[in-house]
């Protein structure tokens, strides 16, 4: 047995997009164990709900996270359209899958960047990026915000898109299979990629459900478990099949979330298809009362909604349980035997979002 | 990896068209739906404080009796938020974004008027605030 040494990776690191702090144990080059601590960036967004009025706390709850903002807003809306039992027009429901799966696009591609840059690949991480931008700019053009859009409102949207302008998102995104295949066979086909990704982190499938993996993690282990298939908040009118992969290793998780990102295209061109004509809102009247929950699919993973309403213009409780949560255990699973300079790649790989984690 | 993978994205970045936009020589145009700022009449308002109580960020602050509309740009999110619960629909979004804050604290930065590309009194002679960049 080697001499061991203590490690502290992060809070802040080259490699890391947001804080989270990992004591890791050494004994010579492999990590023995792995000791997180979270707590870096606590902004108290579920108590100021108690002081927000329900129909601010929609933009307060976009600012979650800067990355699945919309989902966030989203999730918020559907919440509080639970607890005043309100339908939303067909189109409003399409429209906001057509935003989620453009905030899918976008965080993906962003992670993807990431990851070739915690393995050095630096013009990879570029290109990667470029595209993403593409996608911004559709956000900026639909939304008018590039990051937080603060398009949902508790009954409906504010804004809404012209023909031509939906039509313009699918030339945009159809343009756009052909560089993102040639980007997806770098990450699949290049043999430095692959020396880096094949066979780490290898997580089976009983322990990915075990220790409670969510989204791209769960699903690169080979269970098919995803929020969009329960039918729900117009998924029920698309065709939709989990993307599935058995590798159980951070190839599998890359090949995930880049077959993550076509689907999701196939997803807006189905819903931009079927979308009907008409309003894009129902009015809501008075104040929430009693209890609802709402589970959805953001691009990490399973993210649960839960509030609580008293019959005033504020909530009483308001509680978010963010995918990352839920992954930094099966990350905790995955260190243990791995090499130290395997390790930005292996808590990449969870696509960590500590943001919203903390709230 | 062989040129096949990558080659095809190297040719296209080589020899195509700079994706970044050579600011400030030229001018990077935003779109009609683009959320800059909030733009304030003063001809037309009422003076209600419904656009400050209702503010998420609470960047508004309305003076009933001294008749004053004010903004804390730094605070203001441009969530349009208040344009929505105006009654005499004296708030409006412009596509402009707010000039960058070079001072810590000072009443101008409050004034409603104060967005970029407008002349800013006293800032004129400053290095890197000239009107033309303004």
């Amino acid at each position: 047995m080697g001499k061991r040494t203590v490690v502290p990776f992060g809070p802040q690191h080259p490699v890391l997009p947001e804080p989270i702090h990992l004591d890791l144990v050494l004994e010579d080059e492999k990590v023995v164990e792995a000791i997180p601590s979270i707590g870096f960036v606590h902004r108290g967004l579920e108590k100021l709900v108690e002081k927000r009025d329900y129909q601010e706390m929609a933009y307060v709850s976009e600012r979650i996270c800067g990355i699945c903002s919309f989902v966030h807003g989203h999730g918020y809306c559907e919440t509080l359209e639970g607890l005043f039992q309100v339908e939303v027009p067909d189109r409003a429901k399409f429209l906001r899958i057509m935003w989620g799966e453009l905030s899918r696009m976008h965080s993906h591609l962003l992670w993807l960047g990431l990851m070739a840059d915690a393995f050095g690949f630096e013009s990879l991480f570029m290109q990667a990026w470029r595209l993403r931008e593409k996608i911004l700019d559709i956000f900026e053009q639909t939304t008018g915000g590039r990051i937080i859009h603060s398009v949902c409102k508790v009954g409906g949207l504010w804004r809404d898109v012209p023909e031509d302008m939906l039509k313009k998102i699918v030339e945009t995104l159809e343009g756009m299979e052909g560089e993102l295949q040639e980007l997806a066979n770098v990450f699949l086909k290049d043999y430095t990629v692959q020396k880096r990704t094949q066979g780490l982190g290898k997580m089976s499938a009983e322990e990915a459900f075990e220790c409670g993996a969510m989204g791209p993690m769960l699903r690169g282990s080979g269970v098919a478990m995803d929020m969009r298939g329960l039918g729900q908040s117009g998924y029920e009118h698309l065709k939709f099949d989990p993307v599935v992969e058995q590798g159980g290793d951070c190839y599998a998780r890359t090949n995930v979330r880049i077959r993550e990102v076509f689907q999701s295209i196939d997803l807006i061109k189905q819903a931009i298809g079927l979308m009907p004509e008409g309003s894009i809102e129902n009015k809501v009247k008075g104040s929430p009362e009693g209890e609802c929950l709402v589970r959805m699919e953001q691009p990490r993973g399973q993210v649960i909604y839960y509030a609580k309403a008293n019959g005033t213009r504020h909530l009483e409780r308001f509680r978010v349980r963010t995918p990352t949560f839920a992954n930094i255990m099966p990350l905790l699973n995955m260190l243990p035997g791995c090499d130290l300079a395997d390790v930005p790649i292996l808590v990449l790989t969870i696509d960590p979002c500590i943001s919203c984690t903390e709230r | 990896m062989g040129l096949g993978v990558m080659g095809k994205t190297v040719m296209r970045n080589l020899f195509g068209k700079p994706a970044t936009v050579m600011y400030p020589v030229v001018k990077k145009e935003f779109y009609p739906t683009t959320r800059g700022s909030i733009l304030y009449d003063e001809s037309t308002c009422n003076y209600c404080t419904l656009c400050a109580k209702r503010c998420p960020s609470q960047a508004i602050t309305v003076d009933r009796a001294e008749k004053v509309w004010r903004i804390d740009r730094k605070r203001c999110l441009t969530c349009n938020f208040c344009i929505s619960v105006c009654n005499k629909d004296s708030l409006s979004c412009v596509q402009e974004y707010a000039a960058p804050v070079v001072k810590e604290f000072d009443s101008w930065l409050f004034q409603a008027e104060r967005i970029a590309g407008e002349k800013i009194e006293g800032l004129e002679g400053q290095e890197g605030f000239s009107d033309k960049d303004a």
